[in-house]
């Protein structure tokens, strides 16, 4: 009898949102679960290390991965999981490009921990006690894993097989995924497996995006009241979907707010913040050096706005540590 | 005793565990526990990268902290960020949260029940752990309603993304309101899986009496001392002390049920304080007021407890109907109210998730839901803002510091498992203490450990999480030379195995 | 900072990097009319020439950063002289906002500078350059921001 493919989940620096998009398979992951030997799935909970590093090599079929990798255990764990497995999916924004916590790169270790630990409204922390890699106490010693200075990408660990963009994924960008992936139809090695053109191309509100943009005046959401079925741009607000991958099916644009830019870049673009930000100010009306300049006021996070899932996969990486600032801001 | 303890802080050097929390025991002289810790080795720094982010990103950044109940972070924050600008949302967009909110609450209680906790009870703490899982209770209960289970949970989940983009990290929260107006159509879907959930929760409720309740066995475990923790308790409250999970004052009892404290959110700080050992990344959350006395319960200690337990202590009644009716009859069984055994939180998680679809039923069925008045646009210059709702797990606040254009200054995030994990650390010091015995920990310990911290449920984002029934714990056992006299730990195939090292 | 070493004891040795993006029909013949003309000015520039300012993508300007340049500098004809009528207003829009995120990146303004230079002001692209450099050799050079503590280097074997 023909043994089933083993498959594998594991997450690193994670909201367990993409798990979720697993769950989401409903019905379906039944039938997935039913033709498919999940050796660990969804948090590396049935086996133990030793288990899987008593795997042979490629023993696995495929893993998905989800999660920034932002300490060493995080690390040790993926480069473990590529030995054992012949294929490695990034799963989702934060293992594919760092997601949500790759802002994290504007910051040091020591920053954060200044902050979370010895600054917060509600911790007194008098001692200014801090979480330590080791300790050593009479009869033993402490170990925490630790905590890099700057988070990456899982491609920046260990060589990625596929891509499933998204915060999260779609089920049916997952679902598709699974299918490739069990009748042997994969595409070429590398590909991100979600269509290779701009959101605007899917958008319900394609029809109302003008020819020719030309704003005087950008708008943050909560300025305006926002039309249900006018472009979003048109109306001034920031919309990244001329600048990201479609896929999504415009799940935010149906809920009336803009595309934030979670399924990345399309195969085209090398830094996705730089082309979204490239996006966004040509179409910025104005001529005179302060007309443009007041425009862009209403953008006062560049970073956060066009780099929100994808910092450590930028060109730059992170921020200069020169500049990182370590004053207290109590 | 032959020998004076030492009180140390040993904890082993487990470099590379699997999973996001780990316990090590320490044992004295003559092989009972002296101490056991629960570390938990994760941190990202929400409260760091969130500085220079722009105040209405944060419901949707901060729903990143978990993708499990990203729906409480969103709300938090959105409420935050009302607070903030001093600006007060339409009624409808306040239903329309509130309905949100409601239906999140259903869908997570019963992914709660029926994926993590509930496998314990359904298909019993002794089963072997390869059956202890969602595929087991299908198993029990039968496919029919292993198909009831998925549908109504995917169906709530519709509901949410329907009127918030997404169900996970959804979009529809804005200062001032939410993002887009309920149609008449989706009103009436609202109504209709309204209708079906309140069926589900009342079955569920059916399932657990017949399961649970009738067997003597698992009733005795609920109310063992092992389960069993004298601490504070808090939660969110209504002006008739009544459960609310979206909105109202805050609630805090004593041990012996007395009311320590009732303040509004944006008193928190007077209340709760976070405090930080060196071997977790976790902070541990204690009353103010009392102190910070070590991990210890009873009322001169800090530790308190957040949850579905801790608001039916921190509460006097339901705000609806039929749940009213399911809490009469816990308490009736279970005796007064404030009830310390930490695994009746899955019976109060069944009244609540009574409650969140009554409540969900007459958000939708209300008219003025369709009000296309969503959105009221905010004047004045943010400064501060605190925001709490109850999420599945407990008390969560959000409270943003800004510039006057919005941008975030400070961030403090008191996360609801967070309430929870020195009381967490008492759970799993005391069933330590209940199995380790003269130096023999028994197979059973795993196990217990395990339910005891599975009734918490803690969140991904912080603590240990499963879905097919297993742990990723490894426990230790150090005499007091620091040696490690056993190893406890689950294999690939859920068999509790045990190692000694040299 | 210990990996900039000598530099921040003799920062007069310090060469700052500049990249510098010209445009075919002003700026590039700027700098061609400079060199004909032998004005002498500071060779720290790696000229790159594009048909327009407009052509420059922020990608450009970030991979240049990321490569190793402690500036960048962009040369366009004068608003209203575009060869292609309206590219370099693009560039003044991009150049803008890519300013500013650079700036929240610790990036300092210095380095990221834009300039109209006309085909006949071989001059101004003498004085421009010098003064570039001299305004950058000030700021030090720009560390690579991949080398970064806390990468894989420290990973224990």
């Amino acid at each position: 009898m023909a043994e089933k493919p083993k498959l594998a989940f594991y997450w690193c620096a994670a909201c367990g949102g993409c798990e979720e998009c697993v769950l989401d398979l409903e019905e379906k992951l039944l039938d997935v679960v039913s033709s498919v030997d999940i050796v660990f799935w969804p948090v590396a909970l049935d086996f133990k290390r030793h288990d899987l590093e008593a795997m042979a090599d490629g023993a696995i079929l495929a893993t998905f991965i989800s999660g920034a990798i932002r300490t060493t255990e995080q690390e040790e764990m993926v480069r473990l999981l590529r030995s054992k497995s012949r294929l490695v999916f990034a799963f989702g924004s934060c293992s594919q490009s760092g997601g949500v916590p790759g802002l994290a790169n504007l910051w040091t270790k020591d920053s954060i921990f200044q902050t979370v630990y010895t600054e917060g409204a509600s911790t007194p922390n008098p001692e200014g006690t801090l979480p330590q890699r080791t300790i050593r106490e009479d009869g033993g010693e402490l170990e925490l894993p630790r905590f890099f200075d700057t988070v990456r990408t899982l491609d920046q660990v260990v060589a990625v097989d596929y891509y499933l963009p998204g915060c999260p994924p779609t089920p049916k960008i997952l679902l598709a995924a699974l299918d490739q992936l069990l009748s042997g139809r994969l595409p070429e090695q590398g590909a991100v497996l979600a269509p290779d053109h701009a959101l605007c191309e899917e958008c319900p509100r394609r029809d109302s995006h003008p020819e020719r943009l030309a704003l005087n005046e950008f708008k943050r959401p909560q300025e305006v009241i926002i039309d249900e079925g006018t472009c979003l741009l048109a109306q001034g607000i920031l919309c990244l979907g001329p600048a990201t991958r479609a896929g999504c099916e415009a799940q935010c644009v149906k809920g009336n707010m803009p595309c934030t830019g979670c399924f990345g870049p399309t195969s085209r673009v090398r830094d996705f913040g730089g082309k979204a930000l490239s996006a966004i100010a040509t179409i910025a009306a104005g001529k005179e050096e302060a007309e443009i300049s007041r425009l862009f006021e209403n953008i006062p996070d560049p970073v956060g706005t066009f780099y929100r899932y994808s910092l450590p996969a930028s060109l730059l990486r992170r921020r200069r540590i020169e500049s990182v600032p370590m004053t207290g801001t109590k | 005793m032959s020998e004076p303890q030492q009180r140390r802080i040993t904890i082993d050097p487990v470099t590379r565990l699997e999973g996001h929390g780990k316990i090590d025991i320490f044992l004295d002289a003559n092989g009972d526990v002296d101490h056991a810790y629960f570390q938990v080795p994760e941190l990202r720094g929400f409260e760091k990268f969130c500085e220079g982010r722009l105040a209405e990103d944060m419901p949707q950044i901060t729903s990143r902290i978990c993708g499990v109940c990203p729906t409480a972070h969103h709300m938090a924050s959105v409420k935050a960020l009302d607070n903030l600008y001093q600006v007060e949302p339409p009624p409808a967009a306040k239903k329309i949260r509130e309905a949100v909110y409601s239906a999140f609450m259903a869908e997570d209680h019963i992914l709660h029940f029926y994926f993590l906790g509930g496998p314990d009870f359904i298909v019993g703490p002794t089963a072997p752990a390869a059956e202890r899982n969602v595929l087991g209770v299908i198993a029990k209960v039968g496919k029919e309603t292993g198909k009831r289970v998925i549908e109504t949970r995917r169906k709530l989940r519709e509901l949410i993304a329907l009127a918030g983009g997404k169900a996970v990290h959804p979009v529809l929260g804005l200062p001032g309101g939410v993002a887009k107006t309920l149609k008449r159509e989706e009103q009436t879907q609202f109504v209709q899986v309204a209708r079906e959930a309140l069926d589900f929760a009342l079955f569920t409720l059916e399932t657990f009496e017949k399961l649970v309740l009738k067997n003597s066995d698992y009733v005795n475990l609920i109310c063992s001392d092992a389960f069993t923790h004298r601490t504070y308790y808090m939660g969110m409250v209504d002006e008739r002390n009544q459960v609310n999970f979206f909105d109202g004052s805050i609630r805090v009892v004593s041990p012996d049920g007395r009311e320590f404290a009732k303040f509004p959110p944006n008193a928190y700080l007077d209340y709760i304080a976070e405090h930080v050992e060196p071997w977790t990344y976790v902070k541990f959350c204690f009353l103010k007021p009392v102190g910070w006395k070590g991990f210890k319960e009873e009322s001169d200690s800090g530790v308190y407890a957040v949850g579905p337990l801790a608001r039916l202590n921190v509460s006097e009644r339901m705000a609806t109907p039929l749940a009213q009716e399911a809490r009469e009859k816990l308490l009736a069984t279970l005796g007064n109210k404030p009830i310390h055994h930490t695994l009746a939180t899955h019976w109060a998680r069944i009244v609540e998730l009574i409650y969140a679809a009554e409540r969900l039923q007459e958000l939708s069925s209300d008219p003025r839901i369709l009000d296309p008045q969503v959105r009221a646009i905010p004047t004045q210059i943010p400064r501060e803002g605190i925001g709490v709702v109850e999420a599945p797990r407990g008390t969560l606040i959000h409270h943003y510091q800004t510039d006057e254009r919005g941008v975030i200054r400070k961030a403090n995030l008191i996360v609801a498992t967070q309430n929870s994990a020195a009381r967490i650390a008492l759970s799993v010091e005391k069933s330590a203490a209940t199995y380790v015995k003269g130096g023999e920990i028994s197979d059973g310990m795993l196990n217990m450990v395990e339910m005891a911290l599975r009734a918490y449920d803690p969140c991904l984002g912080c603590a240990t999480h499963s879905i097919p029934g297993n742990m990723p714990l490894l426990i230790r056992a150090r005499d007091p030379l620091g040696k490690i006299v056993a190893v406890l730990y689950r294999d690939s195939e859920g068999r509790v195995c045990r190692k000694h090292e040299e | 900072m210990k990996k900039l070493g000598a530099y921040w004891l003799m920062p007069e040795l310090f060469e700052p990097k500049i990249v510098a993006f010209f445009c075919n029909w002003c700026t590039y013949l700027a700098a061609d009319l400079a060199g004909t003309s032998r004005i002498k000015y500071a060779p720290n520039g790696r000229v790159i020439r594009v048909m327009c300012s407009g052509r420059v993508d922020p990608q450009f300007v970030l991979e240049a950063f990321a490569q190793g340049a402690d500036g960048v500098l962009i040369g366009g004809c004068h608003p209203g002289d575009c060869h292609y009528q309206e590219g370099n207003y693009n560039a003044l829009r991009r150049f803008q906002l890519l300013r500013r995120m650079l700036k929240e990146m610790g990036i300092e303004e210095e380095r990221f500078r834009l300039e109209w230079i006309s085909a006949s002001e071989g001059d101004r692209v003498r004085a421009v350059m010098n003064d570039m450099v001299e305004k950058i050799r000030a700021l030090g050079p720009l560390a690579k921001p991949t080398v970064a503590e806390g990468t894989l280097e420290e990973v224990p074997a």
